[in-house]
């Protein structure tokens, strides 16, 4: 709150950095780079916004029915049936707030529909961000090592990504999550390997021009090594495009994961995903509308989240952005 | 094309610089297309047991019909023998005796294929052009208002599309807007406090389109209000959408408003050469439709059709040449794009004079299941109607979908070059907005979307496998689905084939495109 500058509350980054007042009389102080893009990005309301519904979704739906051995503070699982109560309509209620015995309901055969959503986006979220980090690292380093090597790994990078548009990612990923069954950590991995293609690309586009700059080449003249001048002098230059882009291959996996439950090539039951629990119960519209509702919901609440958080990263990161 | 090929040609002719891009790039798809047949064949191969369902049945002859299978399907034969047949018999497709093997029941591909492939293409083909059209002008309006009330919504909408999920929007599409829909038709009929509704929201989304000080939007607002509430009263008092028609005046109206709209935004009233060329067009297009709308509507066929149209490019073609001079390449492509809407508007009027007697018919008329009515009696105009209702929703999902990436890249690059320095440049020399923006703007800002056009298609095709699932269409998508399930590389083969060779054409446009765009691309 040192600053007179700021008028927001509460994106003041840490004060060690204020010895660099040296211009008093201007009244302005300097930021280094990360300080401006968190700056830039606490001030988008819309990303903020969505972050904090994010953490809260992701929060709830690990600690409410637990995660693997962890028990949660949610008492029922999804796979028990428990009597029809309230006509198996969702007993969740705003005001006063109260959960009651099924907050979204239950199913057709009696189960808790809030345990089996949970269940469905802890699965969902596993594979997104899971996908995520693997394909973001898959990208960025086949892109930074065919955009400074150049020679076979450029050729070979280009051609896997002109297969990527004759082979949609969609099809390709059946095919695959086929092969890997009902695993979810086989078919994490199999979604990030059809999907690194388009990162590595733009990687690839961003180090074809870092590596001309003055500073990589005077990193050369010294004699740095290749994969130091990538990792220390290249890749952070990047870092906006690898990071803004990794969020979109958050929200396109949450998407690609979901079609392909639906689809039956993805997770398979008696486990359950969003993208199944809508398959399922897609003819119980007239019916139990919440059945169908709910899951998709949530499937557009996330991938939505991801996709603002990753727009207010973009402006961060945009240069051409002005503080103030 | 083959050999002699200096890094850099010198004195060649622009053109067939851009026809050796161009059959050099083909060239490569070419090769990337035989590698990925060879990888889908050895993923779909080993992407389970195709005997399994046999294996757990009972049947007493179990053991024949699993011997008699591996016949049939090769399974004893190694995978690079199978993948060779296949391809041997796919590669006769270049001498047109296509060959794409049996699936698993003994059925030929070939006809499963000729029956799907005409479906999901029309599909597809049709969701690109119409989201590339309202992305493109979406991405545009956007740009020019940055920041305004509009963009904002717009931005929002964009985002939430692109975070739809495809097969749950396709299901409350089918029953909220198709059934709600239907049971509307059945009288057609508006209550006053919706016709004021509708009206004002309409109203209020144009008047936030056309923007302006406050003044000059309430004015907009209630002008655009009084007419569209009076067109809705007008339709609701003669029960238009049960018997709609366009009539020829309306037609008249119709085409020269276009042909005003297209003058203004390419050349402007006073180059009267652009100007005649247009206008010549329109008047011929609507004399032509004048005489000939009795025959269509009573001895149509396609060719006849195709045949119109193509009277109408050939008629707009010549009279910007005619008319031309200096400014006849802008001529020509003003005076064609208002022969192909004139056309557009024209059938148009003659789907909907022909809706009375197809909804006699269909009481219910937008379907929700599969791309056409089984044993559908009804002519040339009811077939067609019947089509293009079985394509209304499927084509709305896809194309809500790919919508919001176009509007979202329209925006950033017409944002871009708004804000390079020859624009700058242009309007300190005074020229008009609309002439910034339709004459140094608009055609760069669409070159960065052609490489994303080729992306878009393979996610839409990916898209229209979900999407063909949910309506119960019987394409490429269930085709390659029930070939998945059943792990039977023939079906999935002749999808990847024919999804391939149309990602590959789909390219070549946007490659052809990218070249007219942007000359520099093609050296």
């Amino acid at each position: 709150m040192s600053d007179p500058n700021n008028t927001l509350p509460a994106v003041e980054p840490q004060d060690q950095y204020s010895i660099e007042d040296d211009v008093e009389t201007t009244n302005t102080r300097s930021y280094s780079q990360g300080q401006l893009v968190l700056r830039r990005f606490l001030r988008h309301k819309a990303a903020m916004v969505s972050l904090i519904v994010l953490v809260f979704v992701v929060l709830i739906a690990f600690t409410s029915i637990g995660w693997g051995p962890i028990p949660g503070w949610w008492g029922k699982d999804y796979v028990t049936p428990f009597p029809i109560v309230n006509e198996a309509r969702p007993t969740i209620q705003f005001l006063p707030p109260s959960l009651g015995e099924h907050p979204f309901g239950q199913n057709t055969i009696g189960k808790d529909y809030f345990s089996l959503v949970m269940r469905g986006l802890q699965q969902s979220l596993f594979v997104a961000f899971t996908v995520g980090i693997l394909a973001t690292i898959i990208g960025t380093v086949v892109g930074a090592i065919a955009g400074y090597f150049r020679g076979l790994v450029e050729a070979f990078l280009m051609r896997a990504t002109d297969l990527f548009i004759i082979i949609p990612t969609l099809v390709l990923a059946a095919v695959l999550g086929r092969m890997a069954g009902a695993n979810i950590v086989v078919l994490a991995l199999v979604l990030a390997v059809v999907s690194w293609t388009g990162l590595a690309r733009l990687v690839r586009g961003e180090v074809l021009s870092l590596r001309e700059r003055e500073f990589v080449m005077a990193a050369r003249a010294l004699g740095t090594p290749a994969p130091r001048i990538i990792v220390r002098h290249i890749l952070p230059n990047a870092l906006g495009t690898i990071v803004v882009n990794a969020t979109l291959l958050i929200s396109a996996a949450i998407l690609l994961e979901t079609a392909l439950s639906f689809l039956g090539f993805g997770v398979r039951a008696p486990d359950t995903s969003l993208g199944l629990l809508v398959s399922e119960y897609q003819n119980a519209l007239t019916t139990r509308p919440w059945l169908f509702w709910i899951p998709g919901m949530f499937i557009l609440v996330i991938s939505l989240c991801v996709n603002f958080i990753g727009d207010g990263l973009r402006d961060a990161f945009d240069p051409r952005q002005q503080m103030d | 094309m083959i050999s002699q090929a200096p890094a850099r040609p010198p004195a060649q002719p622009k053109d067939l610089l851009v026809i050796r891009y161009i059959a050099k790039r083909l060239g490569i798809s070419l090769v990337v297309l035989l590698l990925g047949s060879l990888l889908m064949f050895v993923l779909t191969i080993n992407s389970g047991d195709p005997l399994s369902d046999l294996r757990e049945s009972n049947a007493p002859n179990r053991d024949n019909l699993i011997k008699q299978r591996t016949e049939l399907m090769r399974l004893d034969n190694p995978w690079y023998e199978r993948y060779f047949s296949w391809l041997g018999g796919a590669a006769k497709c270049l001498i047109g005796q296509c060959d794409l093997g049996q699936d698993r029941q003994g059925r030929g591909v070939n006809e499963l294929v000729i029956a799907a492939a005409g479906s999901t293409l029309r599909l597809v083909v049709l969701a690109t052009v119409f989201a590339i059209v309202i992305g493109v002008v979406l991405g545009i309006v956007t740009a020019i208002r940055q920041y305004s009330g509009f963009d904002y919504a717009v931005t929002f909408m964009a985002f939430v599309f692109f975070s739809l999920p495809v097969f749950w929007a396709a299901v409350l599409l089918k029953h909220y807007a198709a059934i709600e829909f239907n049971n509307w038709i059945v009288d057609a009929h508006f209550s006053p406090t919706s016709i004021v509704v509708i009206a004002a929201v309409l109203a209020f989304i144009l008047t936030a389109a056309i923007g302006g000080p406050m003044k000059r939007r309430l004015i907009s607002f209630g002008a655009a209000f009084v007419v569209f509430a009076g067109t809705f009263f007008y339709f609701d008092a003669v029960t238009w959408f049960r018997r709609p028609a366009i009539g020829l005046p309306i037609y008249a109206i119709v085409v020269l408003a276009a042909a005003a709209i297209i003058i203004v935004m390419t050349s402007g009233f006073k180059n009267h050469r652009v100007r005649n060329a247009v206008a010549t067009t329109a008047i011929v297009s609507i004399v032509g439709y004048a005489l000939m709308r009795g025959t269509l509507m009573k001895q149509p066929s396609m060719l006849l059709l195709f045949a119109c149209l193509a009277i109408a490019v050939v008629v707009a073609v010549v009279s910007g040449y005619a008319w031309g001079g200096f400014s006849r390449r802008q001529a020509i492509s003003a005076s064609s794009v208002l022969a192909v809407v004139a056309s557009l508007v024209a059938l148009a009027d003659l789907a909907l004079s022909n809706w009375a007697a197809y909804i006699k018919l269909q009481p219910r008329p937008i379907p929700t299941i599969g791309s056409a009515t089984p044993n559908f009696e009804a002519g040339f105009w009811g077939h067609f109607i019947d089509t293009a209702t079985h394509l209304i929703l499927p084509t709305v999902v896809l194309t809500l979908i790919s919508i919001a990436s176009y509007t979202r890249y329209t925006r950033a690059s017409m944002l871009d070059v708004l804000n390079q320095d020859y624009i700058r440049t242009a309007r300190s020399k005074g020229v008009s907005e609309r002439k910034v923006i339709t004459r140094h703007a608009f055609r760069n800002s669409l070159i960065p979307l052609a490489t994303i056009v080729a992306f878009d298609f393979a996610g839409l095709i990916g898209g229209a496998v979900i999407t063909e699932t949910v309506f119960g269409w019987q394409g490429m998508g269930a085709l390659f689905k029930a070939g998945l399930d059943t792990v039977d590389p023939a079906p999935v083969m002749a999808f990847f084939l024919v999804t391939g060779t149309a990602a590959v054409l789909m390219n070549l446009v946007a490659d052809i495109a990218y070249a007219f765009l942007d000359p520099r691309i093609a050296r």
